[in-house]
Formats: C-alpha cells, structure tokens, sequence
C-alpha cells in the first residue's frame, strides 16, 4: 500500500496546491514542496530499511508489492512492486521533483497553482510508470505523464512553446500508440493460448510467441521506448522540448522522462521479448555509438545555452543504448549509474541555463562571457557539471560511462572504440560551455546577483549526489544488482533457447521462479497478497 | 607510520576543499597558511614514511593499503587503494616537496591576484590528485589522478580566465591530453576484457605468465598506454599543448608544466615496464619518439623568444630524454632525470617569474638584459638550474642524470648509435639554448628598469632549489666514477636493472669525454652568437628555417588543418540537424494532402455528381478489364 500512497500523496498534493495557488501562490509552493519531501523521506526510509546488499538471486524478488483488483473484467489490476532497479529511479523521481519545485520558486508567477499541478502529475505519472507491474496500468500512467508535460511546455514554456508543446505530444503519442496495440496483442495472444486473459506483467512474461510475432511486438514497444529515449533518428522532439520547457520542465524532462524509455526497455522490451531484443541488440548497439557521436556534434554547433544541453542528452542517452543492449553485468550497471547521474548533471545544467537566463534574460551563449566574476558560485557549479558531462573520474558519469564502455568492449570493439571518441567529443561541448559562458571577457555590464540561499542548496544537494555516485557508486550497484541480474539472465540464457528452439521451457522457467518466490515468502512467514494466492492456487 | 599513507593525498585534498567552499571567505594570510601547509604536512609525512620504509622496509617491498572499493561487478573489483614502492615513494617524494616549495613561492608571488583563494584551491588539488596517480594501485584510480591532473593543468593555465587566449590555451591542453586519455581508456577496457581486473600489479603479474613476449596483444595493450602517456608528457604527436600552456602563472609552469605531471607519461611507462618489456616494439618506438621529440623540441627552443617558451620547449625535449631511457630499458634513470628535471626546470620556472614580474611582465628575453647585479640570487640561482640543464660536467646534478641515459642509448642492449647521435646533439642545443637564455637575461646592458624584486619566500624556495639541482646528482655516480648508486639501487626493487651489450663496457669513459666536451663548446657557442656577435643571430631570425623552428616545426599549422578547421566545418554544417528535416516533411505532407482534400468539398452539385458518375465509371471499368 505505501507504494500506491507514493502516488496518490502526489496525486492529492497536486490538486490542493492548485487549489491554494486561487488564494495565496506561496502556498502552493509549500504544499507541492511538503508533499515531495514526505515522498522523499518515505522511499529513502524505505531504501534504508533494505539495506542495499541484496542476495543475488535468479528470480525476480520484490522488496515490495501491492496489487489490488482494478478492472477484473478485463483483467486489469492495481499491481505496484518495488526492486532495486525501481527503488532507485523512483528516489531519483522525488528528488529531482523537489528540485524543480524549487528552481520555480521565482521563475513561475503566472498560474503557479495549476503550475504546481502539473508538476506533481507529472511525477505521479512516472513514478507510476516506475512500479506498475501491470502493463494496462503503465500505459496509464505513461498517458499521465505526458498530457501535464504538454500542458507545463504550451503555458510556461519560451518563444516557440506551442511548436515545441506540440512536437512532444505528437512523437510520444504517436510512439505510445505502437506500445498500446503491443499490449493489446500480448493480451490477445496470452489470453487465446491460456484462456487467462491479463495485463499482468509477471504472467505475460512468459507468454509464447512465434518468432514473428514476438518481433512486431517487440517492435512497438521499443519504438515507444526509444523515441522517449531518445535514440537518434527519434530524436528531433527532445531538443525543441527541453529548449522551451521552463527550468523545471527542462529538468523532469531530461532528469525524467528520457529514463521512463530506459526503464521501459529494461522492464518490457528485454523480458518479454528476450529472443527478438537480442536479435537486434547488435543494431541498438549502432545506434547507441551514432547516437553518442551524433549528439555531441550537434551540441558542439548550438549557440542556445539550453538547446546545447539538450543534444548532450542525445549523447549521453546514446550510452544508455549501447550499454542496455550489451548484456552484461558491467554494461547494465553502468547504465543504471548513468540514468542516476545523467539525471542530476544534465538537470543541474538546465537548473543553471535557467537561472542565467532568470537574470540576463538570454539563453544566447554569444551574448555571455566573463560572467564569473559576477557570479562565481554559478560558475563553480557549471564547471563541475560541465565536467561531470565530459566523464571526469570522481563524479558519477564517469563511473557510468567507463563501465558501459568496457562492458561493450567485450561485445564489440569496434563500436566500443567508436563510441569512446565520444569522450573527446563531449570534452569539446563541456568546455566549451565554459569558454562562452563564463570565461572570457564580460561582453555587457551586468548588474546581477550570485546564487541565493535557496539555489546554494539546491545545487549543493546536486553536488553531493552526483559526487557521491561518482566516489561511492557501489550504494547504488548494491541496489540494482538483483535487478540486473534478472535481466542478465534474459541475455545469458539466450544460447539454451535458441539451440532447444522452446519457448515453453522459458513460460516454465518463470512460473517456477515465481512459485519459488512464494514459497520463500511463505517459509519467510511473510503475508501474500490476495493476488498471489490465486497464482499459488492455479499453478499447483 | 606506513598505514598513515593515505594522509599524503587527502591532507591536500582536504585543502581544497576548504579553499574551495571558504576560502572566498578568508583574508589572505589564512588561504596561505591553509593551501601550503596543508602540501606542506604532506610532504613532511612523506618523508617520515620514506624514512620508515627504507629503514624497515615491508615484506616485497611495497606496501598496499586499500580505503574502500570504489565498485564491485561480477568479480570486477577495483578499489581507492594505494600502492607503495620505491618508485611510487620518489614520486610521491618529488611531488610533494616541489610542490611545497612551490607553494611556499607562490603564496609571495601570487599575493596581488584577485584569485588568490582560487588558485591555491586549484593547486592544493592538484597536488592531491598527482599523488594519487603515482601511488594508485589500480588503473582506474591511476586514471582518476590522471584525468584529475589534467583538469588542474586546464583550470591554472586559464587561471586569468578574462584574457580568451588564455582560454583557449586551456581548452587545447585539455582536449589534446584527452585524445591521449582516449586512448589510454581503451586500453584499459582490454585490460578488463583480458583479466577482469585493473590492479597494476596483478595484471604484470599476468602479462609475464600468460602473454607471449612480442604478441600482437602485448604490442597493442603497450600503444594505447602510449598514447595516453604521450598526451600528457607532450611528445610527438601531441606536444603542441605545452608551449601554449605557459600562459599560466609561472608556479602552475613550474609545478604542473614541468616538475610533475608532464612526466606522468614516464611514471606510467616505468609503471607497466613489464608490459613493455614485452612488447619490444612498443618499447623501441618509445625511444624513437623520445628521441626524435629531443631533437624536434630542442631545435624549437632555440629560436623562442619568449622565456617561458624556451623553458618549455626545453621540457619537452627533457621529458624526450627520460623517454629515451625508458626506450633502452634504462627505467632507473629515466626516473634519475625526472627527478633532477623535477628540481633544476622549477627552479628556473620559478626564477623566470621573478624576472618577469621584476620587469612588468615582461617576456621577451631580448628586452631584459644587464640583471646579473640587480637580481643577484635569481641570476646565481638561475645559472646553477642552468648548468645543470646543460649538463654541466661534475659539479651539477643534470649532468649525472643525462650523461648516464646518452651512454645507455648506445650501450644497452636495445640501444642503438643512431639515438646515441640524436642524444648526443640533444645535449649539444641544450646548452647552447640554455646559455643563449643566460647571456640574454643576465648580460649585457639593461634594457628594462627593474620595478619589482624578489622577497624572502621567493628567495629561499630559489636557494633550497638551486642546492638540490647540485646535491641531488651526488645519489647516482657512473661506473667511471665509483659507481656509488644507492638512487638506482633503491629503484631495482621495482623496475629492473639495464641490460648492457656485453662487448661495451669498457669504453664509457671515452662516451663521457665526448659528452662533455660537446656541452662545453655548447656553452662557448652561445657566448659567442648571443653576447659577443649578434649581429650572425640576427641574421639567422629572419631566415625560413628560424620562423619554421619558431612557430614549433609547424605542428600547429598543421593541425589546424588536419583536425581543426575541419572539425569547426563539420560542426557548422548540419547546425540544425537534418533528421529534423523528416519529420518536418511529413508534417508539410499532412498538411498538403489535408489541404488538397479541403479543395474537394467545394459544396456545388454539379461537381459532386460529375465526381460520382467519373468514379463510378472509373470502378466500372476496373472491375470489368480485371
């Protein structure tokens, strides 16, 4: 139930900040900012109590979970569970929400009420998309997500925010669209073959499927995945939304949005589909390189302090797919690293292209330069993001890269060495940010002042996350790696699979694993849900 | 004491990270005393654990000490762990007095920047992350150090950060060390592929148990460890960074530019010798590049004007002659001339920044001149760091250590007498520039009033330098002289000794006289082209071949063609993105096509039907004709 209250504590929160913001617009930054801390406090203390070394264990195993019976007619439950891959990224969810709630602190005046609506659905809608285990529910979620993205893009956004607002909407829906009609057919196809028809994911993970079909399905979903990603050629959307989104939208977007798709490809596209995902993880693979290269360039040309940030998410986004799609230990860690600390660098350089332009009202990086000495706080801050982006060893995108990197060495090298020059290439956008934004001669007189209290803290919490991940990484590897053994398992029980061509012997494979579970619950004395008890009952 | 290891790096650390958060707060006596007494302790502790290894030293002697594990995947275990021995201990040594005495310099000489808090911040982390570098025991922590470094240099060479050619230094610095670092990384993700491990010690101990000397493995693991090596110790290719680099202050030249972590390449290199030991081919281009990077740079040096210039021009070339011995398989002393480079070229990085800011920043050495009594400790300071570049015979430190590296070019087994002769010309130009840099700065007439002169921390950080560009040689004799070696013989315990053809052994003496006589008439050349008739150089400047040497061999001319105008091209183009592109057709279809149907509802009967009965018939007659 906590998990359900995760959401439905955001869920409320939003409403009554915009409810407040009618009558008193502090208000609604209070409520939004309390209902995020209580959040906060409740997925750490949760985090805590299940201290991070986890056994490694060849089943899926839930630290928690809750279904209840949402739409029995068709199957469809409220199932939320929690694992370490989740826990994490969920934590990551809350804490950059505050953050955005507090970079909008004095940006956003107009609407602040609604605006803070906006915010908590939207991060309702992904903490959502987080712990459903139900593939009806994620897909509501996902819709959850997008309709206030549109609407904080088309209201607070910049210049061109309809175009961008519409942009967003028409690529992921479009994109959502391919995912939903997957659903539906897995639900077709599992209901026919079983006569169980549900959107359960942990049943339909075992789902038989013809090689054929099981790669239109997968095809669906992963085009959903990667255009949220995004994975170039999918990309176009990302630029034009996270240049126009206000701060804090730029910030949940790429913090946020972006690892829904990582997420989804780890959680669906792989599990499901593990033959038909393999088959094409040596295209993904590419795509991921070009990606890395192709972002980079593209951000080295920008002259828009923002829109520059933006491609570097192309770019680091790129390292997500080639390491998701190179299947080992080393890889996934490392991606789960990178979501983490893509997330914080890449937000905390929205947080401060939004705060400059907050104060000289251009996001031109032309009309910049020499600006640290004026504020020299902002600028100690962008430099260590700025170096965070480039990969330097001691914060947390290094960890992650090097460990994508060498995980995919040991796939391919070519491709690993391709992307590597990367590395080059992100030094070049990273320092320069540096040169045009703060370095050189000052270009205006500005009269502007340095960061305050609420910014110092803000961007010290970053800091401190984002070296944390860099020196002690192995908190969060602790965390994932159950998680990411099970999907290893996807990669590594490839061979078997395709010698004995069965795909009954993987339906079977999970249904033990699941029985196994809980029956370890049961030894463990722990309660089960109404929901297992009826799988216990029909499995035996 | 041993276990107090990891204060040696964190001491400094920790200093940054006070000047960092308050030393914007701090009045300036505060930010000295923290930025050098915090390298100050470390150096301290470091030679007490110097002391207390040498006299009891730990079992294998080395000694590991492990923080924490940084990361823990499936067996891949690397952790913040040190790794003792006497090679990384005369590093550690090296670094972090330099450094101190360095600081000492700097906290008189930096005293009316704006930035004061900032730069000791800088280079108090500097000083944290080196070390980390030579003591690390793996080579994912060694990369930390190293890429950390690299930073260090970037932020202290744009230190005055409102000038854009500073600027622009810095980000050249920083990207052609990370084409080298690139390099290096990839090596080590075939590390991890071949052993799961990055622990240096371990993975020797593997290269020499399950690689077969000279395989192509051996060979390609060697050239990505190269190239990382070569980025940041400046030589061939990627040497153009460092003469730019000097637009830093002239402690970060001294400390970061040519003391210390310009010859990360050569710790790296004598690091993994085994490694390169078996792969002789990687080796042997180690001494060619060293060589050739000896001579290129040497040739450089000596038509700059600029004084830092010639300095670093002359590093290069010194770093080019630790390169060699390592090449020929002398590791001790391409260590040896680390560590004397270490003490005579901060010595004269130091004492050029006091004649600079003796003369309003004045960099020109052609506009100084006469200084020998106004300045009378640099210029005696300065003249014994000389010397002691050019090797002078006996008495100073440089000649011990680069005397011994031109005979092993020739002498070692993999020695050859081509390197010998391109080391031997090596030293010939360096004591012709050096004393071309001497006659100009100290002699003749002056030409620029002195509005500045060097106080006391100044002073004694020049003395305690110029002592030990002497005293520091009297650690290493030749064979000629009595062989009194306890440098080399304290570094055997981790790199090996040289191998020597046998049938040469007798004729070192000889190489020596030779060696000698070549940096006397060195000397007497520059007395007579650069003091006594000037009007030949003179002459000599406006020739092809002079502004060929000057501009640097024209690497950066080259460069800028090779890689950077066309980088700069292919980032202007497709600015933004073609793939956009598609999508906006798709939307102009939509719109084009929605547009087209609009036109058909025109709302008059008549063309309806006529569209009805044209359909009808046209349906009609293909379901007929099929």
């Amino acid at each position: 139930m906590i998990l359900a209250w995760l959401i439905i504590i955001m869920m409320i929160g939003g409403l009554l900040a915009w409810l407040a913001g009618k009558w008193n617009v502090l208000m609604c930054r209070w409520i939004a900012l309390i209902t995020l801390i209580i959040d906060f406090i409740i997925i750490i203390a949760i985090w805590v109590s299940n201290p991070g070394n986890i056994e490694i264990s060849q089943k899926p195993e839930w630290l928690i979970e809750f279904t209840t019976s949402w739409i029995p007619q068709f199957g469809i439950d409220f199932h939320l569970a929690l694992d370490g891959l989740n826990l994490i990224l969920v934590s990551l969810t809350i804490f950059l929400g505050i953050i955005s709630v507090i970079t909008s602190w004095t940006e956003i005046t107009e609407h602040a009420g609604f605006f803070h609506f906006n915010i908590l659905w939207i991060l309702a809608g992904i903490t959502g998309v987080f712990l459903s285990l139900d593939l009806f529910l994620f897909y509501f979620f996902w819709e959850v997500m997008l309709i206030p993205m549109y609407f904080l893009i088309g209201i607070w956004g910049h210049e061109n925010r309809v175009y961008a607002a519409f942009k967003f909407l028409i690529f992921t829906q479009a994109s959502g669209l391919l995912m939903f009609l997957s659903i539906l057919a897995l639900y077709f196809i599992h209901g026919k073959a079983t006569g169980v028809y549900t959107f359960d994911y942990l049943q339909l993970l075992g789902t038989s499927l013809s090689t054929s079909e099981s790669f239109i399905l997968m095809c669906g979903f992963l085009i959903a995945f990667l255009v949220k990603l995004p994975a170039v050629p999918f990309h176009p959307w990302l630029p034009d939304a996270h240049t126009e989104a206000p701060t804090a939208g730029s910030v949940i977007l790429a913090g946020l949005l972006l690892k829904t798709g990582a997420y989804g490809i780890l959680r669906y596209a792989l599990p499901l589909f593990p033959q038909s995902a393999i088959a094409v993880s040596p295209y993904a693979m590419v795509f991921g390189a070009i990606g890395i290269l192709y972002g980079a360039k593209l951000a080295f040309a920008q002259t828009d302090f923002k829109r520059l940030v933006a491609y570097t998410s192309v770019s680091h986004m790129g390292f997500i797919l080639l390491g998701t799609f190179a299947g080992n230990a080393l890889a996934l860690q490392g991606v789960v690293v990178q979501m983490l600390a893509h997330g914080i660098s890449t937000g905390a350089l929205f947080v401060i292209a939004g705060s400059i332009q907050e104060r000289i009202h251009t996001r031109d990086m032309t009309q910049m330069g020499g600006l640290w000495q004026e504020v020299p706080g902002m600028a100690g801050a962008g430099l260590l993001f700025s170096l965070a982006s480039l990969g330097l060893p001691g914060l947390g995108n290094f960890v992650a890269e090097f460990l994508i990197l060498a995980g995919s060495y040991q796939v391919s090298i070519g491709l690993t060495i391709f992307a590597a020059s990367g590395l080059i290439a992100s030094t070049l956008y990273s320092l320069m940010i540096m040169q045009k934004v703060f370095y050189g001669k000052k270009k205006k007189v500005w009269n502007i002042k340095d960061l305050g209290v609420r910014e110092m803290i803000m961007m010290g919490a970053m800091i401190v996350v984002i070296v944390w991940l860099g020196v002690f990484p192995q908190t969060f590897l602790n965390t994932a790696r159950s998680s990411v053994n099970n999907i290893l398992q996807h990669f590594t029980s490839r061979n078997t699979k395709v010698e004995t061509g069965s795909v009954d012997k993987n339906n079977l494979f999970q249904k033990i694993n699941f029985i196994n579970m809980i029956d370890e619950k049961r030894s463990n004395s722990m309660i089960l849900t109404g929901h297992e008890k009826i799988i216990l009952r029909r499995e035996h | 004491m041993l276990n107090l290891l990891w204060l040696i790096p964190a001491l400094p650390f920790l200093g940054f990270l006070l000047l960092a958060v308050f030393g914007g707060r701090m009045n300036k006596t505060g930010v000295a005393f923290l930025g050098v007494g915090s390298v100050g302790i470390s150096a301290l502790l470091t030679i007490l654990i110097g002391i207390d290894f040498i006299s009891s030293p730990p079992d294998g002697y080395s000694f590991n000490q492990t923080l924490w594990v940084w990361m823990n995947i499936a067996g891949f275990k690397p952790g913040i762990a040190f790794h003792l021995d006497s090679l990384s201990l005369i590093f550690t040594f090296a670094i972090s007095f330099v450094g101190f005495l360095i600081h000492i310099y700097s906290a008189e000489f930096m005293i009316d920047d704006e930035g004061y808090s900032r730069f000791f911040a800088y280079m108090n982390l500097f000083v944290a992350l080196m070390i980390t570098l030579v003591l690390a025991d793996n080579f994912l922590l060694l990369y930390l150090g190293w890429e950390g470094v690299g930073l260090c240099s970037y932020l202290l060479i744009g230190f005055w950060y409102k000038e854009p050619a500073n600027v622009y230094a810095a980000n050249k610095a920083f990207i052609v060390t990370r084409i080298g670092d690139t390099s290096m990384a990839i090596g080590l993700f075939l590390l991890v592929l071949h052993f799961n491990t990055l622990d240096i010690q371990n993975i020797l101990q593997s290269v020499s148990t399950q690689w077969v000397r000279g395989s192509s493995l051996a060979v390609l693991t060697a050239f990505l460890l190269l190239g990382g090596a070569l980025g940041k110790s400046a030589q061939l290719p990627l040497q153009t960074w460092l003469p730019d680099a000097m637009a830093g202050p002239s402690p970060v030249s001294a400390l970061i530019h040519a003391a210390t972590m310009v010859t990360a390449g050569v710790y790296l290199i004598a690091r993994t010798h085994t490694l390169f030991d078996f792969a002789p081919i990687a080796q042997n281009a180690v001494a060619t590049i060293g060589a050739l990077t000896l001579l290129i740079a040497g040739f450089s040096a000596l038509t700059q004007t600029d004084i830092k210039k010639v300095l670093a021009y002359s590093t290069i070339s010194q770093i080019g002659y630790m390169f060699l011995a390592l090449g020929v398989g002398a590791w001790a002393l391409g260590i040896f001339h680390f560590m004397i480079h270490a003490f005579f070229k901060a010595l004269l990085f130091l004492a050029a920044g006091a004649v600079i800011n003796a003369l309003h920043h004045e960099h020109n050495m052609f506009k100084m001149g006469g200084l020998r009594k106004e300045l009378p400790v640099v210029y005696w300071t300065f003249l014994i760091a000389s010397a002691s570049l050019a090797a002078f015979p006996l008495i100073t430190a440089g000649f011990y250590s680069k005397d011994e590296i031109i005979w092993y070019s020739w002498a070692s087994n993999i020695g050859s007498p081509w390197l010998w002769l391109i080391s031997l010309i090596g030293a010939f130009i360096t004591s012709v520039y050096t004393f071309r840099m001497v006659f100009a700065i100290f002699f003749g007439e002056q030409k620029t009033p002195v509005s500045q002169k060097p106080g006391k921390r100044i002073k004694i950080t020049l003395i305690v330098l110029a002592a030990l560009s002497v005293l520091g040689g009297f650690v290493e004799l030749p064979e000629t002289m009595g062989g009194f070696a306890p440098f080399t013989h304290f570094l055997h315990h981790t790199l090996p000794a040289v191998a020597l053809r046998s049938e040469e052994s007798g004729i070192e003496l000889l190489f020596q006289i030779i060696t000698a006589v070549l940096t006397l008439a060195g000397i007497y050349l520059a007395y007579q082209f650069y003091f006594k008739n000037v009007k030949f150089t003179e002459r000599f400047k406006q020739t092809g071949l002079s502004k060929f040497l000057f501009s640097g061999c024209g690497f950066d001319w080259l460069y800028d063609r090779a890689f950077m105008y066309p980088a700069i091209f292919f980032a202007r183009i497709n600015r933004n993105d073609f793939i956009d592109n598609i999508y906006t057709f798709i939307t102009w279809l939509s719109t084009a096509l929605n547009g087209m149907l609009i036109k058909t509802q025109t709302g008059r009967i008549r063309w309806y039907a006529t569209v009805i009965t044209m359909g009808a018939v046209i349906t009609l007659t293909i379901v007929l004709v099929s």
